[in-house]
């Protein structure tokens, strides 16, 4: 069956049209094909692309071949300019090309060494362009130290976590504003310039204080927990214990029970940021927070200057909202107590006391003016009366009085004045003196 | 190893901080007389400024605890 015609026949296969690219569908075509041609008669030609098309599907159609470790010593290693490792794995009978991708070689810790005897993992496959089968490496690591390193790990960190250091219950809590902030680490290392950085742009409140010390190497351990004890007493809020990525080797003395059960003495929390993300050492188990670098432990010790920013704002407006809310309450009261204190006031009685005092003396003044005003109409009265029994105005009248010239006495009777007596006639003008003729003592 | 270095005196943000969220939650009980109130306030707005100031001013600073050989240790500043 012509090739031409598998594609056209895949072509036609919706389901396939859609589930796969068209390199795969070219693939699928090729083999179908191919096993038609096995059932036919006519002796199959294909062109050479087509037959390393065929080969390499059957790498990539073999699980194990997708999976692979491989053990072997390195030799042609080169390191060009694109950032891919090119290299031949081989021991005394075979050699097995090996490429190694700049996206792995990224990851990888170890600078490789001629000669030197590697466990390798990733899948076989074709590099169409040469036919040449070869290992598409994304991991390397050195055979001799490995095993014996991880083993040791592996017991030391079941030791110690059977001893409950590494226990959830007593982690403790990182403070929400780190005053002074204790680090450890060497002072040389990139580790310790993005830690800077970190803390300068998220939080320049703090104080930073770093204790020294080697971090690589055999007798870095004891060096570590002395650095951890001298800021410790040093007295900090929290303690971050960072080293930059490195070897398995170089992380090594990370994994020393000493550091680990210093952290769990220590008064101030302590956080690690050790390595890479994918490294885990006993000082991680041990620490109260663990972070995966030294720049992450640095974010995870500080709060973020914006959301200080904001709670600070928010405080700014509680603040005044109850100060507010405590003088309103108060004003309040005091308007109450002060109407009160008003109404019971002796100022208040004076003033109406005062007023009552006003009518009563309004009320007597009057009083006494009606009074006066009476009293005067009746003196009018009395002197109008009076002036109507004037005797004077008698004598006008004509009448007149007749007094005894003798004694001067009043007559009013005849029996008072006999005849000769001489009497005084006083008139309305001028008076007379007069001698009695005659009497008449009858009415 | 010689005792710890006992804190600045001088008022430091956190302290300020937590002393500012104490304050806060003083007056929102309310159960305070006026002169107590105002006097918290007076000391909360201090304490606000304070704050902001820290923050707009700040500057990392980095220096390093080193031992002496007597058991002493000294704080030399780097930045």
């Amino acid at each position: 069956m012509p090739l031409k015609d598998s594609l056209a026949y895949f072509e036609r296969m919706p389901h396939y049209k859609s589930a796969m690219d068209l390199e795969e569908r070219r693939a699928h075509a090729i083999i179908y094909a191919m096993m038609k041609n096995m059932f036919d008669d006519e002796p199959a030609v294909y062109s050479v692309s087509s037959l390393t098309v065929y080969i390499r599907q059957m790498f990539d159609l073999d699980y194990r071949m997708q999976d692979v470790w491989v053990e072997g010593e390195i030799s042609n290693f080169s390191q060009p300019a694109s950032g891919h490792w090119y290299f031949t794995l081989k021991d005394d009978r075979s050699q097995l090309k090996s490429v190694m991708w700049k996206g792995s070689v990224t990851h990888q810790r170890y600078i490789l060494k001629h000669g030197e005897k590697v466990r390798a993992h990733g899948k076989i496959n074709v590099y169409e362009a040469t036919g040449q089968y070869q290992l598409y490496c994304d991991v390397l690591v050195p055979l001799e130290t490995t095993g014996d390193l991880h083993a040791r790990f592996r017991q030391l960190w079941d030791r110690l976590e059977g001893e409950g250091l590494f226990r959830e219950e007593i982690k403790r809590p990182l403070p929400a504003f780190p005053g002074r902030i204790g680090i450890v680490t060497s002072a040389t290392t990139a580790a310790f310039q993005d830690i800077q950085n970190v803390l300068r742009r998220r939080y320049p409140l703090a104080e930073v204080i770093l204790s020294p010390t080697p971090v690589q190497g055999e007798s870095a351990a004891p060096k570590i927990v002395a650095a951890l004890q001298l800021i410790d007493n040093y007295g900090v809020d929290v303690i971050l214990l960072a080293r930059g990525g490195g070897s398995l080797e170089d992380l090594w003395c990370f994994n020393d029970e000493r550091i680990a059960r210093a952290i769990r003495e220590t008064r101030s929390p302590v956080v690690t940021g050790v390595g890479h993300e994918t490294d885990t050492t006993l000082v991680d188990g041990a620490a109260d927070r663990r972070a995966p670098t030294p720049s992450a432990g640095a974010e995870m010790i500080t709060p973020d200057l914006v959301q200080v920013r904001e709670r600070l704002i928010e405080m700014r407006v509680r603040l005044v909202e109850s100060a507010r809310y405590t003088i309103d309450g108060r004003a309040e009261q005091l308007d109450d107590a002060a109407h009160k204190l008003r109404l019971i006031s002796p100022a208040a009685r004076i003033r109406n006391d005062r007023q009552r005092l006003d009518e009563l003396n309004d009320r007597l003044v009057k009083a006494m003016a009606n009074r006066i005003a009476g009293s005067r109409q009746t003196l009018k009265g009395q002197l109008r009366a009076l002036e109507l029994a004037n005797p004077r105005n008698l004598l006008s009248r004509g009448y007149a009085i007749v007094t005894r010239a003798l004694d001067g006495k009043r007559v009013t009777d005849a029996i008072d004045a006999g005849p000769g007596t001489s009497v005084n006639i006083q008139l309305d003008k001028g008076s007379l003196v007069a001698a009695v003729k005659e009497r008449n003592l009858d009415v | 190893m010689s005792e710890p270095q006992e804190a600045n005196s001088e008022l430091r943000f956190e302290n300020a901080y937590d002393e500012l969220t104490e304050i806060i939650d003083q007056l929102e009980s309310g159960d305070l007389s006026l002169d107590e109130s105002m006097t918290l306030f007076e000391r909360g707005r201090t304490l606000v400024l304070f704050c902001e100031k820290q923050l707009n001013t700040a500057e990392l600073r980095v220096s390093q605890l080193l031992a002496n050989n007597d058991g002493s240790f000294r704080i030399d500043l780097l930045s």
